[in-house]
């Protein structure tokens, strides 16, 4: 498809005809002795029919894109068919004159511009070539602008990657420290280790199937950090206290998959952890005003080690509100001197989970 | 070395109950050693080490505020320690590099023997420095986030914001903070190598300031200048020193 053909542009190349047109209506109307309706409906046509052929630049230009063919190529192709084009205009703007006009006034005109039919064709030549540089420019223009929709493209795809990647990420840690603990309880209490056993298989199991989604109901969610804080609570005993506040409203509203429970591995890996009293994990989820609010809020210690893996949760989640979300999500990060505190607020969607 | 008769004494020190557990459990088939304590952090384990002085220890990386590493730089290297970890890159690659005994969690009975029986061998002998561990965990281009310094028994956090300054007294450097003086077994030359170069510079040879606290600088002689810090202390400047200290402060405007 020519790519002159939406509205805008094509306006804007027909308004690029209209010095010629007023020209040659005005050399009709003094030189050539018309009236200037004449000259009006000789010039009008003659010059939309050019303009019309004038488009046919695109498919030589097209065929033969610069840089990629010889320049002896280049010049012939397109002095070939500035040619023939001119001779098909020139002819039939003749016919057109020959039409309009009174078979004297077509005399006249024919004695005034006979002699100078090799100067209107090369008007049309030049005219031609004109349109051709222009077609190149506008290839040009094209190309990049694909150039540059393939790297968005491109783009997206790898954050895409990199999202399911990171959802589905398990921390080795935690996995191999919970497998620690089941070993343990085999021979402490072997009931439990198997419960631990089936908690870490309910949990890996939700893991991996909530990869593969865009939205779950918040219900699911909690349902994976049930099982991610009742194993952690093995581990920690006594040292890991969680508080929970869930609004009965907000369980079947729609959040991405895992944007919680890294914010909760956080809690407790820099959180409880560091802590050799421990400390409480408190979960809130709230609707109001049409946003869902998710906050969790920890006991910490400032002065403990950093942790390598810091803020990579953090980051992750927030990467993921943006991508969905845009700026519509907003997370709040708020550390006082013993309490690390996140706040998600995101629009309370609800309905297709196919979404 | 160790007598036939007399057992080896051990120490169990891991935050987790569970994994204190499995170590104690493993051990129930080696009537040679006994288990003189279990602690459940690294303070514990400071005081326990002190108290008991164990042949062995059994040490967890990960704990709270003290790292198996700082637990191992504060007892000094005399004590034969096997590490466990339940997964962590950094600190396996030290322990190959400085071959020093580990166990993964969870911890199988044949790697635990192997480990016990190499550990047993080398019963008496030195262990790497707990800084050097902890150095090579470090990720390059990460810097030390806090100290931890040992007055008698009690066991002193210092973060890295609060250190003033670093005085060098022959094999101990003096760390400054908050008013205090820390004195601690270590060269200035390694400290200065972990801490991060865009905040702290090397005013002197026996010198090391927090570049946040110097208020100003002042002559001192004829090629000398002394800096003073916001609490009034004055440190002596070298030639040298300035020029690091001058380049540094070029480098943040």
């Amino acid at each position: 498809m020519h790519p002159l053909f939406t509205r805008g542009r094509l306006s804007l190349y027909l308004l690029a005809w209209v010095p010629f047109v007023a020209t040659s209506i005005y050399v009709l109307a003094t030189r050539g002795g018309l009236v200037w309706w004449q000259a009006t409906a000789i010039a009008v046509p003659v010059f939309l029919f050019y303009a019309f052929l004038c488009l046919f630049a695109w498919y030589p230009c097209r065929a033969t894109p610069l840089g990629r063919v010889t320049f002896m190529r280049l010049l012939l192709t397109h002095l070939i068919a500035a040619v023939f084009i001119s001779f098909i205009w020139t002819h039939v703007g003749a016919l057109l004159a020959y039409a309009v006009l009174s078979p004297k006034q077509f005399e006249a005109i024919k004695s005034q511009f006979g002699p100078q039919v090799n100067a209107i064709n090369t008007i049309g030549i030049l005219l031609y070539l004109l349109s051709v540089a222009f077609h190149y420019v506008l290839i040009a223009m094209e190309d990049s602008r694909r150039a540059e929709a393939q790297a968005t493209e491109a783009r997206i795809l790898a954050r895409d990657a990199e999202l399911k990647a990171l959802k589905a990420q398990v921390n080795p840690h935690f996995l191999f420290n919970s497998l620690n603990s089941v070993s343990a309880l085999t021979s402490i209490d072997p009931s439990k280790a198997r419960e631990m056993c089936i908690l870490l298989s309910e949990f890996l199991r939700l893991t991996l199937g909530l990869g593969e989604k865009t939205v779950i109901p918040l219900s699911e969610e909690l349902a994976l950090l049930e099982r991610f804080l009742a194993i952690e609570k093995v581990r920690f005993g006594a040292r890991l206290r969680v508080e929970e506040k869930i609004q009965e409203e907000s369980k079947s509203l729609l959040v991405p998959p895992l944007v919680l429970q890294p914010l909760v591995e956080n809690a407790v890996v820099h959180g409880i952890a560091n802590l050799p009293e421990g400390g409480v994990i408190r979960l809130v989820s709230e609707l109001q005003d049409g946003r869902l609010f998710l906050i969790i809020e920890n006991t910490f210690d400032r002065e403990s080690t950093i942790n390598r893996r810091n803020g990579m949760g953090l980051v992750n989640v927030r990467k993921r509100l943006e991508g969905r979300y845009g700026t519509d999500a907003s997370i709040r990060v708020d550390s006082q001197t013993d309490h690390f505190r996140v706040e998600l607020s995101i629009p309370a969607e609800t309905g297709d989970l196919r979404k | 070395m160790m007598g036939s008769q007399k057992r080896i004494g051990a120490l169990i020190v891991d935050d987790e109950e569970l994994a204190r557990h499995v170590i104690r459990e493993l051990l129930v088939s080696h009537p040679e050693i006994a288990v003189v304590a279990e602690c459940a952090n690294g303070f514990e384990a400071v005081k326990a080490f002190a108290e008991h002085k164990p042949d062995l220890i059994f040490l967890d990386v990960q704990m709270p505020k003290l790292t198996g590493f700082d637990v191992l730089e504060l007892i000094g290297e005399n004590a034969c320690v096997i590490f466990t970890t339940a997964y962590d890159e950094y600190a396996m690659r030290a322990f190959e590099v400085h071959a020093v005994d580990y166990l993964l969690k969870p911890i199988g009975k044949q790697r635990f023997e192997e480990a016990l029986e190499h550990a047993k061998r080398r019963l008496g002998e030195k262990m790497p420095s707990g800084q050097q561990l902890a150095d090579s965990t470090r990720p390059p281009q990460q810097f030390l986030e806090r100290v931890v310094v040992k007055d008698g028994t009690r066991v002193t956090l210092i973060p890295i914001a609060k250190l003033d300054y670093v005085e060098a007294q022959d094999d101990y450097v003096a760390l400054a903070s908050q008013g205090k003086k820390h004195l601690k077994q270590q060269t200035i030359a390694s400290l200065e190598a972990c801490l991060d170069p865009k905040c702290f510079v090397r005013i002197h040879r026996s010198y090391i300031v927090n570049l946040e606290r110097v208020a100003r600088i002042e002559p001192y002689g004829k090629d000398s200048r002394l800096a003073i810090l916001s609490d009034g202390v004055r440190l002596p400047v070298s030639r040298a020193g300035y020029a690091r200290l001058q380049s540094l402060l070029d480098e943040r405007k």
